[in-house]
């Protein structure tokens, strides 16, 4: 059963001189417990894609489901409750914000679902443990590093609980050591928590941890392949 | 939420709430200003001369002659006293006469009192820099400061006045000095003389007459004095006229007025600025702060909540800006109102010539505190949609893009 389903969707920027085409007739589905990388060359239409999947951009044509739901069929105040229920982001950069401590970081999502302080608390707490930023959650993010600041993002992301977790190259600005250190987090929430995964990414060392590799250029899927799991 | 935000970004704060309260401050001083220029006005000749009503026998005001003065045995003074507000009545006598020294003469506006009421109205004892004050029965005059050195007259001298008296009979006496007064007014100053009612009367031939009756009022608002106005006027009969002090001082009023008007454009300027300044720092809070709005929509807040806590966040730094700067503004307009800013050159001369004191004294009331505060908070409640609206129509792709 596909969590999300994307069918033949395009997004074009009219604006421009000359129309671009940023998603040009994508269709792909995604099973639970995915952890499936998006590969393309800059400007191949990872970041509309994703944005598209997550329900926060609105494609020109095509249709999005997301868990049996049409996107289109929301009304906006809809699609943001949707999103705060269902979806969690990592974005490229500027993940955080500013004026929050980590843990009020990852508290926000949990605030805005309406629990209460020591619950809330109590679970941004563990997230942030499971991260490895237990002895952070005071700093603001601009006290962080890059690496622990998507760390924290990832924590944000994870603190609703979930369905899946959209990723726009959240290991983009890290050195090896954050990345390799992100890396086995999600993949052991994936593994212990069947969180889906859908990230996009230039990182060959990224790619390689991916059971499920699509790779688009121009706006179109050119391949679509699966690892088997004892490959990893 | 908000306190949160605002607590946690302090330069942003600051910035904001510095340009709130410099708002209000401007605002606050400018208008006590102006204020305090027309009290002084309506005070220095009002307030220490004329009164805020007068009651007069029919047609006196327009012919200023003693042939249209009220008898005094046929005036009822208890029926007015005994109307809303009125606290009393101060008799006079007033008119023109020539005064003279040993050998300069000048015209002058002689005025019979009862010395104590006149007191309790003007507090004109305070007014006395030289000599003593008037007594009932003791047949001697006071004089204006200015006047006096005129007239080069010091105290114990005998000052002549000459006049036309009641229906024409001339008028004519001999008094000693009894003491000098110092009127802020300068046209005052330069013409005032006063004695006792009785000499006054016996000067003129007018018997038991009065020129007017200057009727003292518990409060000086503008909604009482023609009230009361109103209620004098139904209480007399048509032999009598009542008159306010604007109906009196048209010029006075119309100088006020047309003071006032520019007043209001000055400040609707200063609104402007004010406007410009509060809205320009909130754009641009507002523009840095697009992406954290984006991230937060994008996670799921709703647009509607998080205009709310940013039109929030506005209207408490505009609260805290309104009751800084007016806290800040006491002092200075305080400092102001107790040492009033002396004014020089031409228009010191301008103002000197309507017989008001140079001075700019600061208004020191609460009335237009409330006035102020309530336009800055207006101003900063319409900025403040700014940022809300730009909150509701986010959206989340673009802004995330935005840098
Ligand atoms: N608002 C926009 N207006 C016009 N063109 C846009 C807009 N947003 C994106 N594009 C174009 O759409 C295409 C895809 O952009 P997208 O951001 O999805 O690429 P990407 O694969 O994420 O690139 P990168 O790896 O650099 O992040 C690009 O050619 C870009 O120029
Ligand atoms: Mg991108």
């Amino acid at each position: 059963m596909a969590v999300i389903e994307v069918k033949d969707i395009r997004k074009v920027y009219t604006e421009t001189k000359v129309p671009v085409y940023a998603v040009n007739g994508i269709a792909l589905s995604f099973e639970k417990g995915e952890f499936a990388a998006i590969v393309g060359p800059s400007g191949s239409g990872k970041t509309t894609l994703l944005n598209i999947l997550g329900g926060i951009d609105v494609p020109s044509e095509g249709e999005v489901i997301i868990d049996k739901k049409h996107i289109a069929s929301l009304s906006s105040r809809q699609l943001i409750d949707f999103r705060l229920k269902n979806i969690g982001f990592v974005f490229q950069s500027y993940n955080l914000i500013p004026v929050l401590t980590a843990i009020e970081n990852v508290e926000f999502i949990l605030q805005l679902q309406g629990q209460s302080k020591n619950e809330r608390r109590k679970r941004a707490q563990q997230l942030l443990n499971e991260v490895g930023l237990g002895d952070r959650v005071n700093d603001r993010p601009a006290q962080l590093s890059g690496g622990q600041q998507q760390r924290v993002a990832v924590a944000r992301a994870l603190a609703s609980r979930p369905q899946f977790v959209l990723a726009d190259e959240p290991t983009a600005n890290l050195d090896s050591k954050s990345t390799e250190n992100l890396l086995n987090i999600m993949e052991k929430l994936n593994r212990e928590e069947g969180i889906t995964f859908i990230f996009s990414t230039h990182d060959s060392r990224v790619v390689k941890k991916a059971r499920r590799v699509i790779t688009i250029e121009d706006g179109c899927v050119v391949s679509d392949e699966r690892i088997a799991p004892n490959n990893i | 939420m908000a306190w949160r935000n605002l607590w946690r970004n302090k330069r942003r704060t600051f910035i904001t709430i510095t340009s709130i309260l410099f708002a209000m401050f401007f605002a606050l001083v400018m208008r006590s200003m102006q204020k305090g220029s027309y009290a002084n006005m309506v005070d220095n000749v009002v307030g220490s001369y004329t009164g805020y009503i007068q009651i007069h026998g029919a047609d006196y005001w327009d012919k200023k002659t003693i042939d249209e003065s009220l008898d005094a045995s046929e005036f009822s003074e208890e029926e007015i006293s005994e109307l809303k507000n009125v606290k009393g009545l101060v008799p006079r006598l007033e008119s023109f006469a020539l005064a003279s020294s040993e050998n300069v003469t000048k015209g002058t506006l002689l005025t019979g009192i009862i010395p104590e009421k006149e007191n309790v109205f003007t507090g004109l004892f305070e007014k006395i820099v030289d000599g003593k004050y008037l007594e009932t029965g003791d047949g001697q005059v006071m004089l204006a400061e200015k006047l006096a050195s005129y007239l080069k007259l010091g105290l114990g001298d005998t000052l002549v006045l000459i006049s036309k008296g009641y229906h024409g009979v001339s008028a004519a006496g001999k008094y000693a000095v009894k003491g000098i007064l110092h009127f802020p007014s300068p046209e005052l100053n330069k013409q005032l003389v006063y004695m006792n009612l009785e000499d006054c009367q016996a000067f003129f031939g007018t018997e038991n007459r009065l020129t007017s009756y200057v009727v003292l009022l518990g409060r000086h608002d503008p909604k009482i004095i023609a009230q009361t106005r109103d209620a004098i006027r139904k209480t007399l009969s048509q032999s009598y006229e009542v008159m306010s002090w604007e109906e009196m001082m048209p010029e006075l009023v119309q100088i006020i007025e047309s003071d006032n008007a520019s007043g209001k454009i000055m400040l609707g300027i200063l609104y402007m600025i004010i406007a410009f300044g509060i809205m320009g720092t909130i754009m641009m809070m507002t523009l840095e702060r697009i992406r954290e709005f984006g991230v937060m929509v994008a996670v799921g807040m709703q647009k509607f909540k998080l205009g709310l806590v940013v039109l929030f966040e506005t209207l408490l730094m505009g609260i805290i800006g309104i009751i800084l700067g007016s806290g800040l503004s006491m002092p200075f307009i305080y400092y102001y109102y107790l040492n009033p800013i002396r004014l020089t050159g031409d228009a010191a001369a301008s103002i000197e010539s309507f017989g008001v004191e140079p001075i700019m004294p600061f208004a020191w009331e609460s009335s237009f505190y409330l006035n102020q505060a309530l336009v800055v908070l207006v101003i900063t409640l319409i900025t403040g949609l700014y940022p809300f609206f730009k909150v509701i129509k986010l959206e989340p792709v673009d802004a995330l893009k935005s840098k």
